[in-house]
């Protein structure tokens, strides 16, 4: 059998995500993608810890730990620094959780965004601030339990949509992912290498204790995402919108919203709230979809 | 050459011969036109860097961090709410061990909403590890920018040039602008040897437990007292190659002085001009201008107050509820070394003149004082 994605392994075991977690399988596919010639900014996020601490680095890259809302903006440096020293070839990433794009970093984001400068800007959603325990963040979904928002008052709010407004900036590329289809993450970013100017990478990264689902349903949890139309996986090249896993016939959002106990809650007519809203937010982008 | 600048032009100038890589700035006022020059500077390529318009200080702040690390020399510049906005990323930088040098042009903080100088912006960014040298005139700027950037990569710790709002960053003065050739030997270029290598890779500023956050911080305090070292060694280098002598502390008259104004900033030229007149009239009164506040030069202060009979410290600056920032500096120098009264006064807030008669007035209150009966005397306040 041929493998569909390199065998070249740039993350080490002996990290310290938890078991299950969506944003190590991101880090991994995409460092498959983007090679040893790249260089990382992390702000504060699950991934400060994951690498591992002082003196431990699973990375076999370079990487620069940074504060929370300074992700793009560190990245934007490092570019310059290395344009000016001749290393211009050199893939420049940013990668942040949620919580340091939607709503900390969305500042420096959205400057670098404008500016087009040539990195790439990852995020890892998990839909909260998982690494501080929990708390909701402007990625946490409508009816989500988190620290912040308690079984009682659940999440009244929809997430923003992060991607609109990264393409209101008409950057060059962006895309959506989820951990459940490395091959296509892979080949977003095999073509995205090659695109100068800013390229946005949004992953959808399952947290089993953040969403209260099993480890083991980690990919499952990805793949529904994607096949209920919660977390559609499309790319934007250009301002053209490209749909790169198909869901003609997409799944109820309860088979999504009952493996998770986050959302165990949630009476029938929450979760018809929840479905109203997918599907509202699916139509929005199936017309941009079939208008390109 | 000689140009006449003023101090703002002065910093470009001075970052542009020190061969800065990259640059990343945000406006404010009274800042701008240094960004303003550099921008054209690097546009018409007159020097090869990367100018990032980025939109904060902050991250401005983080982008110098980003370009430093990866091994270029970087520079920025700001004043008062966006020094105050970069503070987080202040300690970034220092803490990261990265040599980057920031103009930071003294405003008074808001509000009420101003626009001129005091020192409270950078004096209470005193404890991020940043070196901070406070000038007084336009050469002293440009010179600096070079002599810092000289420090700051022996060290690893950042620099902060800084300069009064106006009367000095609007100010027109003749300044030598030296040869590039000779900046080009005095300042090799930036090799930076912990830089973000792909050939090389390692993780910086990961999570540190308390078995090793304490010996990241006494390498910091050590590295500061390396800088005073070599800031007092580069005073000589400097001043064969462009002529020109800086130490840490400034003395004006002040070896025979029985009456010793501790002044820093802008402030200290008037401070001159007012020791001069009272020296006509038999007073006995010296000038010590602090120049720089971090790493403190304890032995410099000791040894040019040693002869004083009463000290006057006159702040730009207040720390509510407490001293003047620079009292509170050079009172705990002295303390177990002197027994001499310190009179502190707090003088020109917000843009305030501080005039001639500023001066004659604080001298007249402490010839009737033997030692200060209130804590701090504000000068020149309407009630």
């Amino acid at each position: 059998m041929k493998p569909t994605l390199p065998l070249e392994e740039l993350m080490s075991p002996g990290h310290l995500a938890c078991q299950g977690c969506g944003a190590g399988i991101a880090m991994r596919t995409t460092l498959k993608a983007l090679g040893q010639d790249t260089i990382f900014t992390f702000p504060a996020c699950c991934w400060t810890v994951i690498d591992g601490p002082f003196p431990y680095s699973c990375l076999e890259v370079p990487l620069l730990h940074m504060a929370f809302e300074a992700t793009a903006a560190t990245a934007s440096g490092i570019k310059a620094a290395m344009d000016t020293l001749g290393k211009g070839k050199t893939t420049i990433c940013g990668w942040a959780g949620d919580g340091g794009t939607f709503d900390i970093g969305l500042q420096a984001l959205s400057g670098a965004a404008e500016r087009n400068d040539d990195i790439f800007y990852f995020c890892y959603d998990n839909e909260a601030y998982m690494n501080t325990g929990i708390q909701r963040s402007g990625a946490t979904p409508y009816g989500a339990w988190t620290t912040t928002t308690p079984v009682k008052h659940f999440k009244k709010e929809v997430k923003k949509s992060i991607d609109d407004i990264v393409a209101a900036h008409k950057v060059p590329y962006q895309a959506t992912a989820s951990v459940a289809y490395p091959e296509d993450l892979y080949k977003k970013l095999i073509k995205a290498k090659d695109i100068r100017g800013f390229k946005f990478i949004h992953i959808i990264a399952p947290c089993p204790p953040g969403w209260k689902a099993k480890p083991e349903d980690t990919v499952k949890l990805a793949r529904l995402a994607v096949q209920t139309g919660v977390f559609p996986v499309y790319e934007v090249e250009s301002g053209k919108y490209l749909q790169t896993i198909k869901t003609a016939k997409r799944k109820p959002v309860l088979e999504y919203l009952k493996l998770q106990g986050r959302f165990k809650h949630l009476k029938e007519d929450d979760v018809t709230d929840v479905q109203k809203l997918v599907d509202l937010r699916y139509a929005e982008l199936e017309k941009r979809f079939q208008g390109c | 050459m000689k140009k006449v600048m003023m101090g703002n032009h002065a910093i470009s100038y001075g970052a542009t011969l020190a061969r800065v890589q990259v640059i990343a700035a945000y406006p404010i006022t009274p800042q701008t036109q240094v960004v303003e020059l550099l921008s054209e500077i690097v546009a018409d390529q007159k020097l090869k860097a990367e100018f990032i318009k980025v939109e904060s200080e902050h991250s401005a702040m983080a982008a110098c961090i980003g370009a430093s690390s990866a091994g270029a020399r970087a520079f920025t510049a700001t004043s008062a709410q966006g020094l105050a906005l970069m503070h987080e990323l202040l300690h970034w930088a220092a803490g990261a061990r990265l040599p980057i040098v920031m103009a930071n042009i003294n405003r008074a903080m808001a509000p009420p909403w101003t626009i001129w100088t005091d020192q409270n912006d950078s004096l209470s960014q005193r404890d991020t590890g940043w070196m901070q040298i406070y000038c007084q005139s336009n050469q002293e700027v440009l010179d600096s920018v070079i002599m810092a950037y000289k420090v700051a990569e022996k060290v690893l710790m950042p620099v902060m040039i800084v300069l009064d709002a106006f009367s000095l960053s609007h100010t027109y003065e003749s300044v030598d602008i030296p040869d590039q050739a000779l900046v080009d030997k005095y300042l090799p270029a930036f090799d930076y040897k912990y830089k973000l290598d792909v050939k090389n890779p390692h993780t910086y500023g990961g999570l540190t437990t308390p078995d090793w956050y304490m010996e990241f911080r006494i390498k910091m305090h050590e590295a500061m007292e390396q800088a005073l070292v070599e800031i007092k060694k580069e005073a000589p280098v400097f001043q064969k190659v462009f002529g020109r002598f800086y130490d840490t502390v400034d003395p004006y008259m002040v070896d025979d002085a029985e009456t010793v104004l501790v002044t820093s900033g802008t402030a200290a030229s008037t401070a001159r001009f007012a020791v001069d007149q009272l020296r006509a009239e038999g007073k006995k009164v010296g000038n010590l201008r602090m120049r720089v506040l971090r790493p403190f030069p304890f032995a410099d202060v000791r040894q040019q107050l040693k002869n004083a009979k009463k000290i006057i410290i006159v702040d730009r600056d207040i720390s509510y509820g407490y001293h003047g920032i620079w009292a509170q500096e050079v009172k705990s120098a002295l303390y177990g070394h002197s027994q001499v009264p310190v009179f502190n006064f707090i003088a020109g807030l917000g843009g305030r003149d501080i005039f001639p008669e500023t001066y004659y007035n604080i001298i007249a209150l402490v010839e009737k004082k033997d030692k200060p009966d209130q804590e701090l005397y504000w000068v020149e306040v309407k009630k």
